[in-house]
């Protein structure tokens, strides 16, 4: 039949329901749904409920991450801990052999490989999370589940890497017979300061590249810039007393430079430093969290 | 109707998105925040044009019916297909869901090229919404299922496009939601995999679940549903049996299909022009007619003309000119030509064709070029009996073939 006579609008009131008829839910003693859908405005709470359901998920993708990384390299692996150490080499050169900085008894590579412990945990979770739903675009327009799978699934990967590069400098320590301090049990303290920032501005950041891909591009450049205005490739010490104010307003200085003063005997900061971080650092997971929750639902309309 | 007996209960759904403008559109932030600096009311209220993907829903479906969803390109069935999976949220309105859904939205979406079978099963699992022990129960099944025992540990990219389609659905077909949503899935793989899918789906919905299933192809929705809706324009303008609903669909595509242009008022910008364009698609597959009838407005004398068709399907691809021989000439004396015009056309597959028309005095001289004026659909498959769907990347023209001469 290529075209009918058929063209019955009488025929749409078949079945049809109006608008009015109650849900069945509503009615009494009817089985209560296994979802409702309505529009959402406004905060969302973060439903962490549901984060855990999809929890092989957030695995999954991880692992996933991880066995792609180094497919087709020939070293592998081995990337994890060569490019801290070639950053670390290139920066006791410039600053410890040519501009001649102090790092006190420490050798140079051992204090700067310490530094960029901490920096690349901050940098490679703020970089990778930023790119994260971009990267995914095809999986948000696709199919439901949290989509703070996605940034939490980097900073999983993330942590991975942290854990070789934090071996290596262990292996580093024992080259250089440097004593760690009893202060390395504060580490995970450090750590977690340290992710609260970078994954509070992290996620920000990637929900603004969903409409806003400049974002991508701008965020290079910022960490770049953050990298020399952080102590990460020579000490606040060495920083002239008149500029160090500027550096308080980083909130990367205390955890990085404590990260350092656990792992190497360095001096330790201020306690009040470490707690305006640590504020700022919760404040910003909160902030990011939450506007993330917020931009999450229209993602897959845009992206 | 009792309460436990309904899968899906959907009240005065809405989804309308805000279009801007194309001046206001704004792809980076700096001409954003340029634009909100310049006008700062307009850049929290709502500029633009609201435009309604879905409007006002409202719908049960009972557990364990098979639901056919049809209607144009636009008519709003994937964005009524994404508020159910939740990958977008509604405007306005309510779904009540009783039990998981999954959808075959596509296939394989996550799969990886790199990983290998197994890795992307567990991937595309995950993905889809199961947890690693239902993947490590299902897994067997899921093998068997896509017949690639052997290529497990091979990186997917080394599949053939057949293994990997196979492989994608079987993991997708596994899932066991309450309610199955397939869009269009079943329009790859070879025949004896449709078969098996087409099965899959008659198992699933044998089992007491719900499926709702996307089609253009009118004799799958016909074999496989037992309700149809009809979406148009983003409303639900019919709901009922399948048979009934097709024959709705049919009849209103023919009535919609646009089978007149009239030049709008303003006009003949040329010395010779179309004033009125019509066909009917007359007869049935796989000897179908295309009538056309044309009017064209001569201002004053001309030189002869002839006029072509062209056919294109619904991405515009050209698939056929049809140009009468082109002698005698029509002769363009001032005033307005009648001339009716009958093309032959190969048997198509279901879709919707535009026709653009053109008339001129040498095939490098145009008069008057009407870009898709006119539209047809046809809604019957070109092959009696085939049930499994025309997929548009085979093509769109279907020859009359026989076996055994």
């Amino acid at each position: 039949m290529i075209h009918s006579e058929i063209d019955r609008p009488g025929a749409v009131q078949r079945s049809a329901i109006s608008e009015d008829e109650p849900f069945p839910t509503d009615l009494p003693g009817a089985e209560q749904p296994w979802l409702s859908i309505m529009p959402e405005f406004g905060w969302a709470p973060l439903n962490l409920r549901e984060l855990w359901q999809y929890r092989d998920l957030l695995f999954t993708l991880i692992s996933r991450d991880l066995k792609l990384r180094y497919k087709q390299t020939v070293l592998g692996v081995a990337w994890v801990v060569i490019q801290p150490l070639l950053a670390a080499g290139v920066f006791s050169f410039v600053f410890g052999t040519v501009a001649k900085f102090s790092s006190g008894k420490i050798p140079y590579l051992v204090f700067s490989y310490a530094g960029l412990l901490g920096w690349n945990l901050f940098s490679g979770i703020l970089t990778r999370i930023t790119g994260s739903l971009v990267a995914n675009s095809h999986l948000i327009a696709k199919v439901f589940f949290p989509r703070l799978i996605l940034p939490l699934s980097s900073v999983g990967s993330v942590l991975v890497d942290f854990a070789v590069a934090a071996a290596m400098m262990g292996v580093l320590m024992g080259i250089y017979h440097v004593q760690p301090t009893p202060m390395l049990a504060l580490l995970p303290v450090w750590m977690a300061m340290l992710m609260a920032i970078s994954l509070g501005a992290g996620l920000i950041a990637a929900a603004m590249t969903v409409s806003y891909r400049d974002v991508q591009y701008i965020m290079p450049v910022l960490t770049q810039i953050l990298l020399y205005a952080s102590p990460v490739a020579y000490g606040v010490s060495q920083v002239p007393a008149k500029y160090r104010w500027v550096y308080e307003l980083n909130p990367l200085t205390p955890p990085l430079e404590a990260m350092r003063a656990s792992l190497l005997g360095t001096a330790m900061p201020e306690a009040g430093a470490l707690g305006i971080s640590t504020a700022l650092g919760a404040f910003l997971l909160l902030v990011g969290l939450y506007s993330f929750k917020r931009m999450e639902r229209k993602f897959a309309d845009v992206i | 109707m009792s309460s436990s007996d309904i899968a899906i209960a959907v009240r005065g759904l809405s989804k309308s998105y805000r279009i801007a403008h194309e001046k206001e559109q704004h792809s980076t932030l700096a001409e954003s925040l340029l634009h909100a600096i310049r006008n700062p009311r307009a850049a929290f209220g709502n500029t633009g044009e609201t435009f309604f993907a879905l409007k006002g829903i409202s719908l049960n479906i009972r557990k364990g019916e098979v639901v056919g969803i049809v209607g144009a390109n636009g008519a709003g069935k994937s964005t009524l297909l994404k508020i159910l999976t939740r990958i977008t949220g509604p405007t306005a309105g309510r779904v009540d869901l009783y039990g998981r859904v999954a959808s075959l939205l596509e296939v394989g979406t996550g799969f990886h090229p790199e990983l290998t079978g197994r890795e992307n099963i567990f991937l595309n699992g995950a993905i889809l919404g199961m947890t690693r022990t239902e993947v490590r129960q299902k897994f067997d099944e899921i093998v068997n299922f896509a017949g690639v025992e052997r290529f497990l540990d091979t990186p997917v990219k080394r599949f053939s496009s057949g293994m990997y389609v196979r492989l994608a659905f079987a993991v997708a077909a596994h899932l066991e939601p309450e309610i199955l949503i397939v869009d269009e899935v079943l329009a790859v793989g070879d025949a004896e995999f449709q078969d098996k899918c087409l099965d899959r789906m008659q198992v699933v919905s044998g089992h007491g679940r719900t499926v709702l299933f996307v089609s253009h192809n009118m004799a799958a929705i016909r074999s496989l549903c037992g309700t149809v809706i009809v979406l148009d324009h983003g409303r639900m303008i019919f709901s009922g049996p399948a048979a009934e609903g097709a024959a709705f669909y049919a009849g209103r595509s023919a009535a919609m299909r646009g089978n007149t242009w009239c030049r709008p008022a303003g006009g003949s910008p040329s010395r010779v022009g179309f004033e009125r364009v019509e066909i009917s698609l007359e007869g049935s597959q796989p000897a179908m007619t295309l009538d056309c009838t044309m009017a064209i407005r001569c201002l004053e004398q001309s030189e002869d003309v002839f006029v072509a068709m062209d056919i294109r399907d619904d991405s515009q691809a050209p698939l056929m000119q049809a140009m009468p021989v082109p002698r005698p000439f029509l002769k363009m004396t001032p005033g307005l030509h009648q001339l009716a015009m009958r093309i032959e056309l190969p048997p198509l597959t279901p879709g919707r064709y535009l026709a653009d028309v053109w008339v001129g005095s040498h095939h490098t001289i145009t008069n008057d070029y009407i870009k898709s004026a006119v539209a047809f659909e046809v809604s019957a498959g070109p092959v009696a009996g085939r049930t499994f769907p025309y997929p548009p990347e085979h093509g769109r023209i279907m020859p009359v073939t026989r076996l055994g001469v």
